[in-house]
């Protein structure tokens, strides 16, 4: 075994050990207005009101909105001056949220990614091509820091440009792939098509995340660029990529040491362990940023326990939807991720567009679907059949009838980040 | 014989889009026929080289597949099409569609058939010896 490359193990803490760290945090916290009213407001003057995580649990959450109320910088917990870069998250629907690292920071949060990639078997020996994005967005970023920590050799090549991306593949021997589910789907038809046979590369882990996506999405991307996918997670309010990360046995992702997780009701009420419900962080040791119970408006599930691979702790299941994607359709909660695994299950590729429109007082949702060559047969009536037994699972798991469009392949636009799921042409309908 | 099937969206524009890229390849169209649902159709085409137009169609990423059919020579009167298939009904042949075109050089008339069962129609076939093209 290479005991250089093992990762580190967390061991087991006591509630006493995760107080005192979460105490730390809000210790940091409280010189801040944000913090110092909402706080003051259920008699929480100092860090040592904190008794017991029953205590920790009476804290008021913090919300998206609250990072834009104090916009830009007006949660950060250490002077400016201490703060070295800056973070946002896209604000598409308002104001970016921004975050500030001090130094210290940006060297424990290289430390985490190193740990993580560690956890999917890479090395200092592997060449990781990081085609998300880099800017304000931290999966980049993230990524390159915590590569360089582990000493593997960084492509920067961040998101798009698909033909230099599988030419580098080949030429500079990349081994491991870092980017979005989606696009590393993008990136494998792309290869099917581009002449560069898979024999050609040396690819042979992916390390993917910043999206939702089901495990029919994993084994559909593992096959069709023969290599081992992993989730990693993290959001830029609670640091970036390295919050969670799977580990070979594909049991959950191990939540890092650095943050305490919980898991909440759409009231907000503590979910038990195994309950699914959202996922709510508190960083620990994170300055000039920290985060007390932040919502991240993921859904998940926490386990704690032993996994195969060793690692004692708190894991979380993949997040296979988020509360802001979710769609009521005539009243019913929709993810598009259950409408993926169905599409996946009744075999057809996982490009779809989910389109969401009213008629009269109805919401309909069209799922658009590819048709491609496996999928594709000349009898109608065959085609109609498939297109019925997909509108059936569909039926079944979401309990509403949809309306299922098959359409020409390519013709759904590929995503070099974050893919758009859906259209929701009710809200312009409204306004 | 191989047919070429062809997957169009109900789009306007898109059936004229995809026969100019046929004569863009320079295939001539032997013969076709269009099966239309409320979103899409499927086109049907005879031509001589299928397996090579597949090839070119592919390559400008239209989905489509080959599907074998038999093409029969009809007497060109009336009850011709009646007798050949009559004679196939009672070899068993379910037919799934077809449709007939005429070729001009030799003013002989000629169905495309798509049968249910491949292997009951060989049969049929060899027992009746009817006139393929």
């Amino acid at each position: 075994m290479d005991l250089a490359n093992n990762v580190s193990q967390e061991t087991e803490r006591t509630e006493e050990q995760w107080l005192e760290g979460l105490r730390k945090t809000v210790e940091m916290v409280l010189p801040i207005q944000h913090y110092q009213e909402s706080y003051g407001a259920i008699g929480i003057k100092s860090a040592t009101d904190i008794k017991s995580l029953k205590d920790f649990q009476k804290l008021p959450l913090t919300t998206k909105e609250d990072l834009r109320k104090n916009y830009p910088f007006g949660l950060f917990a250490e002077p400016m001056e201490n703060i070295v870069r800056l973070h946002a998250s896209s604000g598409t629907t308002g104001k970016p949220t921004v975050v500030g690292y001090t130094r210290e920071d940006i060297t424990l949060w290289a430390r985490i990614v190193a740990n993580s990639l560690k956890r999917a078997g890479v090395t200092k020996k592997d060449v990781v091509q990081i085609a998300y994005g880099y800017g304000l967005f931290t999966g980049g970023m993230g990524l390159h820091y915590g590569c360089e920590e582990l000493g593997a050799i960084v492509v920067p090549i961040s998101g798009g440009n698909t033909a230099r991306q599988l030419m580098l593949m080949r030429d500079f021997g990349t081994t491991v792939l870092a980017c979005t589910p989606s696009y590393a789907l993008y990136l494998a038809e792309s290869l099917e098509e581009s002449g560069i046979s898979r024999d050609e590369l040396k690819l042979k882990i992916g390390v993917f995340g910043a999206e939702p996506w089901t495990e029919g999405m994993r084994e559909e991307i593992e096959q069709r660029l023969g290599i081992k996918a992993y989730d990693i997670y993290g959001l830029s309010e609670t640091m970036g990529p390295g919050v969670a990360m799977e580990c070979p046995a594909h049991k959950g992702l191990h939540i890092d040491e650095h943050f305490y997780p919980e898991i909440l009701d759409e009231e907000g009420n503590p979910l038990a362990v195994g309950e699914r419900g959202e996922l709510v962080i508190t960083s620990l040791d994170k300055k000039g940023f920290p985060v007390l119970r932040y919502r991240t408006k993921d859904l998940t599930t926490l386990h704690y326990g032993t996994c195969s691979c060793g690692q004692v702790g708190w894991t979380m299941d993949r997040v296979s939807a988020r509360v802001d994607d979710m769609l009521i359709i005539r009243g019913v909660n929709v993810f598009p991720s259950q409408i993926e695994e169905a599409i996946l299950l009744e075999g057809f590729e996982p490009h779809y567009l989910l389109v969401v429109y009213r008629v009269g007082n109805l919401d309909q949702l069209e799922v658009q679907v590819e048709v491609n060559e496996t999928s594709f047969f000349d009898e109608v009536r065959e085609l109609e059949a498939r297109q019925q037994r997909l509108h059936k699972r569909i039926e079944d798991v979401l309990g509403i009838s949809v309306r299922i469009r098959l359409v020409e392949p390519k013709s759904i636009p590929r995503s070099e980040g974050k893919a758009v799921r859906v259209v929701d042409k009710r809200n312009k309908e409204v306004k | 014989m191989l047919q070429l099937s062809i997957f169009l969206e109900n789009a306007k524009g898109r059936l004229a889009e995809v026969i100019s890229l046929l004569a863009e390849c320079k295939v001539n169209l032997r013969a076709l026929s269009l099966a239309d649902t409320k979103d899409y159709g499927v086109l049907r085409i005879i031509v001589d080289d299928p397996e090579g137009t597949a090839l070119k169609l592919r390559e400008r990423k239209v989905v489509v597949s080959l599907t074998p059919v038999w093409v029969l020579k009809v007497p060109d009167r009336t009850g011709g099409l009646a007798e050949v298939l009559n004679q196939l009904v009672q070899q068993d042949v379910v037919v799934e569609y077809m449709y007939a075109f005429v070729e001009k050089e030799n003013e002989q008339a000629l169905v495309v058939l798509r049968v249910q069962d491949k292997g009951i129609m060989e049969k049929a076939m060899q027992t009746l010896n009817l006139p393929v093209l």
